[in-house]
């Protein structure tokens, strides 16, 4: 035991900005690419549009709008990964999303449920059908493009006949707020700082533990650029998000943290833990990266299969209600159009494997920014929908042959 | 040493796929401390045999004991039980998962709903010291990157986590390069001193010889012979895989 753990704390011991520098390009260098290319992307998209459009899209009411107009479609993007890990699709989650909308909105508007149990219902709802996905996919072997091929066509269908003869349904009250209210100024920094310092403490802890039992741990260098990171890209936001962005802040005031935001993060985290920390989420990779090494080793292939369609439609439906709180209520429309698109191409652009095995729940978030700027500025610069379809188009594929290009280089430099 | 108590004992086991005998009554002794080769010319039944001692196609006749026991094994959850832990011939990783993950793959460690990963790395990290294993520089890595050799390890390193006794090998060499083949078998050796029953099928004799205390022969179905490796030439084994005959009487 000793000789390992000695080198490996020296190895500590020098660890320098320069060798994490290091170590990172080596990852790189060796196909682990994460979500490196998607925050560049970001990054180099904000810079363009900040010079193209600097009186709009550099705004503070433009960032808080970027935030709700994306929150649908990213949330739709988290559950997805479940599947993209296991290797499969889900064609049908936007229309998932407006079905389990639309049963929320009819229950809550045309027949007074209490708020409580209309979501709960409109959620079941996602999990039912990702129930029977699953079991179409799992049991009878039917590949998951063609199941949820036939579903994004039916469940069109069952959206209409929800949403009935007007076309359109209220989603009430409730539900509008999701997507349009925001946080008061100081409970937003609450929850930044409450954030920042729970992630901080937790993993300098767990470091400190792990170090002392001579496992393999962060070096403090590392941890102090993450967690310092962390709390200067929070605190950014929240101050950003802080500032009055009303056009007319006489007539309405608009401040602070949007709750839709506080929903993103919060489900994220839920799902991170669920993913990294759990037996299951451990057999969801084992799964996605050699479902036959899995079902030797015991796992319940199948209803590993069965139970990732069920959270992602799930997840679905709550991006269903973000969707409809988003444009007022549930239409013909709803989750329909480039949703499904945009979700799939926000978790894969993220980093996100189309081949299984690989991705995180925060790649969701990180492509889902990157989707919502693209269709953000391309708006503000009075381009048409059209232009805008072509270029979300050609950056999916980027993304995509980023990921197979990146796949194959693991494979060359990863065995000897 | 070959005068201890055998682990595990076949006698007469008989294995047909439909009209097809795959096993004709055949006899092996597998002896805690002691690495026993399986050789045999491909179709000879090495694998039918393997695949019956772990419970995969139950033999159809025969006795088998585990431990002086009569014992039923007819699935792959029965032999695990009794601590037969089986490495395939493409090891069954997945590659995506970091070593520590692989070791525990469906069996991972929880404290109060969560995976326990200290106590998990730490438990992976004492199993390979335990086998003196220094090629692998963190448990963390991902088994993608790793060599064939290391890969092999692992796959045997977490047969061995689960106190098992008798680990048995499908031509854990036979995609390797020669310092790796090396290292491989000093890891064999390895479970054999620390009292383990280990069974090796290889088709190099180079490794068998290396490496094994006994050698048994198969031949269309039958065991030509089970005889102790330090009596035995290379030629006679050679033989024995040909045509079915030990020329020697004295091992049989």
């Amino acid at each position: 035991m000793s000789a390992v753990t000695e080198e490996t704390q020296d190895a500590h011991g020098r660890d320098t900005l320069g060798s994490l520098a290091r170590d990172y390009v080596a990852k790189l260098r060796g196909g682990d690419v994460g979500s490196m290319p998607a925050v560049l992307g970001l990054v180099v998209l904000v810079i363009a549009f900040s010079v193209l459009r600097p009186e709009t899209f550099t705004k503070a009411f433009n960032f808080g709008n970027l935030i709700q107009q994306s929150a649908g479609v990213t949330i739709i993007a988290m559950g997805l990964v479940f599947v993209l890990l296991l290797g499969e699709i889900d064609l049908s989650a936007g229309y998932t999303a407006g079905t389990a909308a639309a049963v929320t909105s009819v229950l809550l508007t045309s027949h007074d449920w209490p708020v409580a149990a209309a979501i709960l219902v409109g959620l079941l709802t996602g999990t039912v059908i990702g129930f029977f996905i699953g079991n179409m996919v799992a049991r009878l072997g039917i590949p998951s493009f063609v199941v949820t091929l036939a579903l994004f066509l039916a469940l069109q269908g069952v959206m209409l006949t929800i949403i009935g003869e007007k076309g359109s349904i209220d989603s009430g009250e409730f539900i509008a707020k999701l997507n349009s209210d925001n946080l008061p100024v100081w409970l937003g920094w609450v929850v930044a700082v409450a954030l920042v310092a729970t992630y901080a403490a937790l993993t300098f802890v767990s470091n400190r533990r792990r170090r002392r039992h001579g496992l393999t741990s962060e070096p403090n260098l590392l941890w102090a650029l993450k967690s310092g990171g962390l709390a200067v890209l929070t605190f950014l936001v929240v101050y950003y998000l802080s500032i009055e962005r009303s056009p007319k802040p006489n007539i309405k005031s608009i401040t602070g943290v949007p709750i839709s935001l506080v929903i993103i993060i919060g489900l994220a985290i839920v799902l991170t833990v669920v993913l990294s920390r759990t037996r299951w989420g451990s057999h969801v990779y084992a799964v996605g990266g050699n479902a036959e090494a899995a079902r030797r080793a015991g796992i319940n292939v199948k209803l590993v299969r069965l139970s990732c369609f069920m959270v992602c439609s799930t997840v679905a439906a709550v991006g269903g209600l973000m969707l409809a709180s988003y444009s007022g209520g549930v239409n013909n429309v709803t989750g329909g159009n480039q949703t499904l698109l945009y979700a799939v191409g926000a978790a894969v652009i993220g980093g996100t494997s189309l081949f299984g095995g690989k991705g995180r729940i925060v790649d969701a978030i990180i492509g889902g920014t990157v989707v919502a700027t693209i269709a953000n500025g391309m708006g503000l610069m009075n381009q048409p929908d059209s232009r805008k379809y072509i270029v979300t188009g050609l950056v999916l594929l980027v993304a995509a042959s980023v990921d197979a290009i990146s796949r194959r280089r693991a494979a060359a430099t990863g065995r000897v | 040493m070959s005068s201890e108590e055998p682990l595990l004992q076949l006698r007469g086991v008989q294995k047909s796929f439909g009209a097809v005998e795959v096993l004709r009554g055949v006899d092996l002794t597998v002896r805690p401390g002691r690495v026993t080769a399986l050789v045999g010319d491909n179709g000879a039944g090495k694998s039918t045999l393997i695949k019956g001692v772990a419970g995969i196609y139950p033999f159809d006749e025969g006795d088998y004991t585990f431990e002086g026991n009569a014992v039923h094994v007819k699935s792959p959850r029965d032999s695990n039980a009794l601590g037969i832990e089986v490495v395939y011939q493409d090891l069954a990783l997945c590659d995506n998962l970091d070593v520590v993950h692989n070791m525990f793959l469906g069996r991972e460690v929880t404290k109060r709903g969560m995976v326990d990963e200290d106590s998990m790395e730490a438990r992976a990290r004492e199993t390979l010291d335990g086998l003196s294993v220094r090629t692998l520089k963190s448990v963390r890595t991902h088994v993608a990157a790793l060599s064939g050799g290391q890969r092999q390890t692992v796959a045997i390193a977490r047969a061995v986590l689960w106190n098992s006794k008798v680990v048995i090998l499908d031509e854990p060499t036979a995609a390797l390069g020669v310092a790796q083949t090396e290292q491989v078998l000093l890891l064999v050796r390895r479970l054999a001193e620390r009292g383990l029953g280990v069974v090796l099928i290889s088709h190099n004799l180079n490794d068998v010889f290396e490496v094994a205390d006994d050698i048994a022969v198969l031949y269309l179905g039958q065991m030509v012979a089970q005889v102790d490796a330090v009596d035995t030439s290379r030629e006679q084994i050679i033989t024995a895989i040909t045509t079915g005959k030990l020329n020697e009487g004295d091992a049989a």
